[in-house]
């Protein structure tokens, strides 16, 4: 069995399955928030709900949910073309570079993420 | 000699030379949105940021996003999260097993993107 270190879970029916939990889990965030910005609100309403415990988690939830969907869906995507087939030994130094960034850019929105919730 | 096998390893479809049908549009154009959904996520996390900092950020952030770049700039985030949800939604659909023929594909794809246009098109109504 092939197996990929760079992969999220490890294995490939694992990151499908974390792939559609956090797709779910993100849609209803973005609904949530959708519905409440099409209801019009002003800071002070808008900041009470982010002061709330539920929304936090909530938001954090998506964040993290987020995370994890960002890195299997950009994971897919380098090792599909930044690959040795398609571009040779480079492939491999630019499949790395790339994945560095994405986790890189992943983690910045993970602590802005929470700095942004209880900073 | 390692490298030399893997360099030939051959390849089935050579998708280079052939005319995609739409099912094939609706899978890349899912890959490109979420691609640059994660860009945009920049640009959400830094609105969400400035409108929880302060009710000073709040005003300077409605005050920027009021001028036509910004909004141009939201409504093509939200057009690339509609699409991308729908044909997200699309793949959990398929992954129940539903319209997994090519016929069913062909349908999905279409469903997809006729409901994009009009969410996207309410979108763009709402933003401006
Ligand atoms: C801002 C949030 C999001 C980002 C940055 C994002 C990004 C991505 C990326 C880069 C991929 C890989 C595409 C590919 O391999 O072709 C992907 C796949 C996927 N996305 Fe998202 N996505 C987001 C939100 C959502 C939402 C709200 C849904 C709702 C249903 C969703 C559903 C999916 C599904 C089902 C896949 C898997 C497709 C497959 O297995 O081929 N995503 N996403």
């Amino acid at each position: 069995m092939v197996r990929s270190v760079t992969s999220f879970g490890r294995s490939g029916l694992s990151d499908w399955l974390v792939q559609r939990v956090s797709a779910v889990i993100i849609l209803a965030w973005f609904m949530c928030i959708g519905g409440t910005l099409m209801g019009g609100v002003d800071y002070t309403q808008w900041k009470t709900i982010f002061d709330g415990t539920s929304m936090r988690v909530f938001t954090l939830l998506a964040i993290l949910s987020l995370a994890a969907h960002a890195w299997i869906g950009m994971w897919a995507v380098g090792t599909d073309y930044l690959t040795e087939r398609l571009m040779g030994p480079r492939g491999n130094v630019l499949r790395l570079a790339y994945q560095i960034g994405c986790s890189l850019v992943i983690f910045v929105y993970v602590i802005w993420g929470i700095q942004i919730l209880w900073g | 000699m390692v490298s030399i096998v893997k360099d030939k390893r051959p390849v089935n479809l050579d998708i280079g030379t052939m005319r995609l049908p739409i099912t094939a549009w609706a899978s890349i154009t899912h890959r490109a949105s979420g691609v640059f959904l994660f860009v945009g996520t920049a640009i959400l996390m830094w609105m969400l940021d400035a409108s929880l900092k302060s009710p000073e950020s709040f005003a300077a952030l409605q005050e920027c996003l009021s001028g036509p770049v910004a909004k141009l700039v939201i409504w093509a985030v939200v057009s690339g999260l509609i699409y991308h949800s729908l044909a997200g939604i699309k793949h959990l659909i398929m992954d129940f097993g539903i319209g997994e023929t090519m016929e069913g594909g062909v349908m999905g794809a279409r469903i997809v993107f006729a409901l994009s246009v009009v969410l996207i098109l309410i979108a763009g109504a709402w933003i401006w």
